[in-house]
């Protein structure tokens, strides 16, 4: 076996061990310069045929609060509907979604279909308020805190693990502060 | 002039290995030479900031890409009515940005933007090429590329932490 | 039901595909027929298999089946039919399946048409492409189910996307995985052949067929995919380098390559071990375009369809077939005996030469896709190189290929003197000299380099139509000559229209760019282009502005445009319809954007020559196709010229 015949599978080799790498390089996290501040001002109407809106006021009462930007057009957001299921069972949180550029037939649709876990869903036709918020797409969730301030953003669906390693434990901070 | 056949036949790989061998050469020259000048680096603003004066990176001189959002409220649209001036934030810094085209649909202001251009001897980032931030999960990967290359700019891997 | 079947076919499929990965290749070291003769039922089995599978998808789709989780992902009630079958290999599961159903289909090819191969060699390629089978369908069942049902069903599809809706971006896919796939055939070949220890002419008149095949519907994949991009995003751009377009555009280079040392194999029985290691790192690239595409390693690392799993998968898969093959190569290259010698000047030379700068440029390409990954590992810097860097070492390189294609045909195998050879060629040189001095004047203070461009695809225009006068003509009597030979002429005049189209869409492309308001006027070229009129447009599923732009030459109108920027409601967003049409000096595009300052922001392009790139690529797939219709390369070819034999 000469080093010649030899050449392309040690070319390969490193070329395999640098994808291998690349693989576990962590996808980095959305820049948010949302942290640390305040809910933005808002107030929006609800999805038809419901009472309830949201408004900014609703953030600022004491106690952990889930706001969760969704679609129905969107399925991540049901691949995570699960999971949401499973956050609004968490002792002391308020669960709030705002709908997404939707229309109102299709999003009642969804929550019909695989049930409602929101105290109140605000309804963002326009898209202007996510926008305020600072959402890239749906689906988003933000946590907020006891005084109204965003401490933590989740970009994407919310998977079993992240709802292990990320939200129970932050939400429990947040209570054991409080 | 008569070579024995096995010279001959070294004789003749050799002629072959040489031409091979020259155009694997010149062509390894040419990547280092191009990689040299054309790789665009990413920056976030404050990181373009403290790095100005760093003489190995040689700013003033590249093509670079920053990436940040769009600063609220900064967002202005000068006299010819096709330049706009905004600037980038990460947070601790911000950069004043000016594009002459048309914007991304989805170029807004507290959004995620990247922006390819380089320095002008003011010290302002004039961008060539500016992609807003689109990150619409629903999107197969074949729609979400396409996206990328109309300016919808896409992806996570070249963002900052 | 149908989901049920499906999913139970793979799963058959998968069975079949490790008996036909085992059991030939046991029988073809202990020499046992019976083993060996299990080879060809167990892929055709796969086929049939996947194949209903593939249907049973398909018939989701049809019927608009939302329980599967692909189709409400990826199809809507409303869709056209068209797109909903087109929705079957859209998507990254429907896709995959695509692709296993043509490995299997390519395979079955082999084993029903390689009657005349000899039986164990026939059963170790169909052991390799089962191999490779085996890979596909456990990724497919593992990470990539297509069959998963969603719970509870979802009332309608969301998969109403616009931008999909389009018959360049539906049709591209199928191409390209005909040419990926395609590779596999000479991939197998190959490592039989390592096994077995021969190379020879016959190997090479098997692999140049189902390499040319899997060439022409890599260029014909490429070209639609580049169409697309020019006519649906709105830039003008017909090519970015971008990594999904680099991973098409390797195996392209490197099958290019194989194209013509399999010619060198096949007539003169030299660079066997070179065309074998050749055969397999097309196969390579096709893969590893695959895991770069899928694995999200270069894009959004984000995005919801991106399972990290299935990049651990796909680079296990790749390290293991690519690995083993090299580590076979390492092993056995040298077995396989050198053969005829030639001189640097000759035919083989110029064929050599050809094959060093391909495989070069296709190295070069990987090593720019991979730099922000190589770049980010180690240094932890993030940076892209983009198109600078590809044209900076693209043109250097490939000149000099261009003008040995022009001289190539003319040198004789083994040894040929260079004098003689160009001084056939006069005519070319003069022609090319015409070209770039007419040229030159007409676009006197343009690039330079553009000069360059014309000068080479010129003369290779102008050589290999030298070429094809002076073998129909010979001693003054016409001759009929062989399709192979139309083939090749035809190719490499498309490389020089190609060439020229290029040259003229990137260097003497004008563009304006202004905000515009009824009335207004503007110039691109010799145009000048005015907006009569912006008025809104109601789509089926879309609102638009459309333009009316009227274009004169000279105060004389001569076409007019209706440019679109359409707004769809769900999914949210806004495409533009750029409005193109081809004029004698090139196409005309124009794009409308948003409404600014009273008037509308108006894109401009005038792009000399565009229209030759489509064109030279079309003559290149003509030339494989007709090179595939000659009677001595055609699949199968030598059991049926055997009969002609009989018959004759």
């Amino acid at each position: 076996m000469r080093l010649k015949s030899l050449l392309p599978l040690l070319i390969f080799l490193g070329l395999a061990a640098v994808l291998w790498v690349g693989l576990g390089l962590k996808p980095r996290e959305v820049p948010t310069v949302m942290i640390g501040r305040a809910v933005p001002e808002f107030d929006l109407p609800p999805l038809d045929g419901r009472t309830q809106g949201l408004a900014s006021a609703a953030l600022r009462v004491p106690g952990v609060k889930i706001v969760n930007v969704f679609a129905s057009w969107c399925v991540p957001c049901r691949v995570e509907h699960p999971q949401l299921s499973a956050l609004k069972n968490l002792p002391g949180i308020a669960l709030y979604g705002i709908n997404y550029k939707d229309n109102v037939a299709d999003a009642r649709a969804f929550l019909d279909g695989l049930g409602d876990p929101f105290a109140a869903i605000g309804y963002d036709r326009s898209g202007r308020v996510s926008i305020d918020w600072g959402v890239y797409g749906v689906p988003e969730t933000y946590v907020v805190d006891g005084d109204g301030k965003i401490v933590y953003r989740h970009v994407g669906p919310i998977s079993d693990d992240d709802l292990k390693t990320k939200f129970t434990p932050l939400i429990e901070r947040l209570r054991e502060g409080a | 002039m008569a070579l024995s056949p096995a010279r001959a036949r070294k004789r003749r790989r050799l002629g072959v290995v040489i031409i091979a061998a020259a155009i694997l050469g010149i062509a390894v020259a040419l990547v280092l030479f191009a990689l040299r000048d054309t790789v665009v680096f990413f920056f976030g603003p404050s990181e373009v900031i403290s790095r100005l004066d760093d003489p190995k990176l040689r700013l003033q001189e590249r093509r670079f890409r920053m990436g940040g959002l769009v600063e609220e409220g900064s967002v202005r649209r000068l006299e010819d009515g096709k330049t706009t001036e905004f600037r980038i934030t990460d947070g601790p810094g911000a950069f004043t940005v000016r594009y002459t085209g048309l914007l991304p649909d989805l170029f807004r202001e507290g959004q995620g933007v990247v922006a390819e251009g380089r320095l002008d001897d003011k010290g302002r980032f004039i961008a060539d090429e500016v992609l807003a931030k689109h990150d619409e999960n629903y999107m197969p990967k074949e729609v979400a590329d396409a996206l990328k290359k109309t300016g919808h700019w896409q992806g996570e891997s070249e963002a900052k932490p | 039901m149908t989901a049920e079947i499906g999913h139970l076919a793979l799963a058959l499929a998968l069975a079949l595909a490790i008996l036909g990965a085992l059991l030939p290749q046991l029988g073809a070291a202990r020499r046992d027929p019976a083993l060996i003769a299990a080879a060809v039922p167990l892929t055709i089995g796969q086929f049939v298999l996947v194949l209903i599978a593939f249907l049973a998808l398909t018939w989701a789709y049809v019927v608009s089946d939302f329980s599967l989780a692909v189709v409400a992902s990826n199809s809507h009630t409303e869709k056209p039919m068209l797109y909903k079958l087109s929705g079957v290999w859209g998507n990254h599961e429907g896709s995959l399946l695509l692709w296993a159903l043509i490995l299997t289909f390519f395979a079955a090819l082999v084993a029903l048409l390689g009657r005349n191969l000899p039986a164990r060699f026939r059963a170790r390629v169909l052991a390799v492409e089962s191999m490779i089978a085996v890979g596909f369908l456990l990724f497919l069942l593992l990470t990539s189910n297509p069959f998963e049902r969603l719970s509870p069903p979802a009332v309608e599809g969301m998969g109403l996307n616009p931008l999909l809706q389009d018959p360049g971006l539906a049709f591209h896919p199928p191409f390209l995985y005909l040419g990926y796939v395609g590779f596999s055939v000479a991939f197998a070949f190959a490592i039989a052949a390592l096994q077995e220890g021969r190379v020879d002419a016959a190997w090479a008149r098997w692999v140049r067929p189902w390499t040319l095949v899997a060439w022409v519907f890599l260029t014909i994949g490429i070209a639609l995919g580049s169409w697309w991009a020019y006519y649906e995003l709105g830039w003008g751009g017909f090519w970015f380098w971008d990594p999904v377009e680099n991973a098409s555009f390797m195996p392209w280079l490197v099958g290019t390559a194989l194209l013509h040392s399999a010619i060198v194999v096949e007539k003169r029985d030299s660079l066997k071990s070179w065309t074998v290691l050749l055969a397999i790192i097309a196969f390579s690239f096709s893969l590893l375009g695959t895991f770069l595409v899928r694995s999200g390693v270069l894009t959004s690392v984000h995005a919801f369809a991106t399972d990290p799993a299935r990049g651990v998968f796909i680079l296990g898969f790749l390290a293991l077939v690519v690995g083993g093959s090299l580590t076979l190569y390492a092993m056995r290259a040298e077995t396989l005996t050198a053969g005829g010698l030639f001189e640097p000047i000759s035919r083989e030379g110029a064929l050599v030469l050809n094959n060093v700068v391909l495989a070069t440029a296709a190295a070069t390409v990987l090593l720019g896709t991979l730099y922000p990954l190589l770049l980010d590992v180690f240094t932890g810097a993030k940076g892209t190189v983009g198109p600078p860097y590809f044209h900076a070492v693209f043109i250097p390189l490939m000149t000099p290929l261009f003008v040995a294609l022009g001289l190539a045909p003319f040198l004789n195998w083994k040894r040929a003197d260079l004098k003689t050879a160009l001084s056939r060629l006069w005519i070319a040189a003069v022609t090319a000299l015409i070209a770039v001095t007419v040229v030159a004047y007409l676009t006197w203070g343009g690039p330079v380099l553009a000069l360059l461009g014309v000068a080479v695809g010129a003369w290779m225009i102008g050589a290999a139509l030298t070429d094809l006068a002076s073998r129909l003509r010979q001693g003054g009597r016409w001759m009929r000559l062989p399709r192979a030979q139309w083939g090749m002429s035809a190719a490499h005049i498309g490389v020089g229209v190609l060439v020229l189209g290029i040259t003229g869409a990137t260097a003497w492309n004008r563009e304006s760019l202004e905000v515009m308001r009824v009335g207004d006027s503007l110039s691109v070229g010799p145009y000048t282009v005015r907006l009569e009129n912006v008025a809104p447009v109601a789509g089926p599923n879309y609102t638009a502005v459309r333009g009316v732009m009227v274009v004169s030459e000279k105060g004389r109108a001569v076409m007019t445009l209706y440019p679109e920027s359409r707004t769809y409601a769900t999914p949210p967003m806004t495409t533009t319809e750029a409005a193109i049409r081809p004029t004698a000096v090139g196409d005309i595009y124009a794009v409308i954007g948003e409404e600014t300052k009273g008037g509308w922001a108006v894109r401009l392009y005038l792009k000399p020559l565009q229209y030759w790139i489509w064109i030279g690529a079309g003559l290149m797939a003509l030339g494989g196709v007709l090179s595939l219709s000659d009677r001595r390369y055609r699949i199968g070819a030598p059991a049926r010229r055997k009969g002609a034999a009989h018959a004759a």
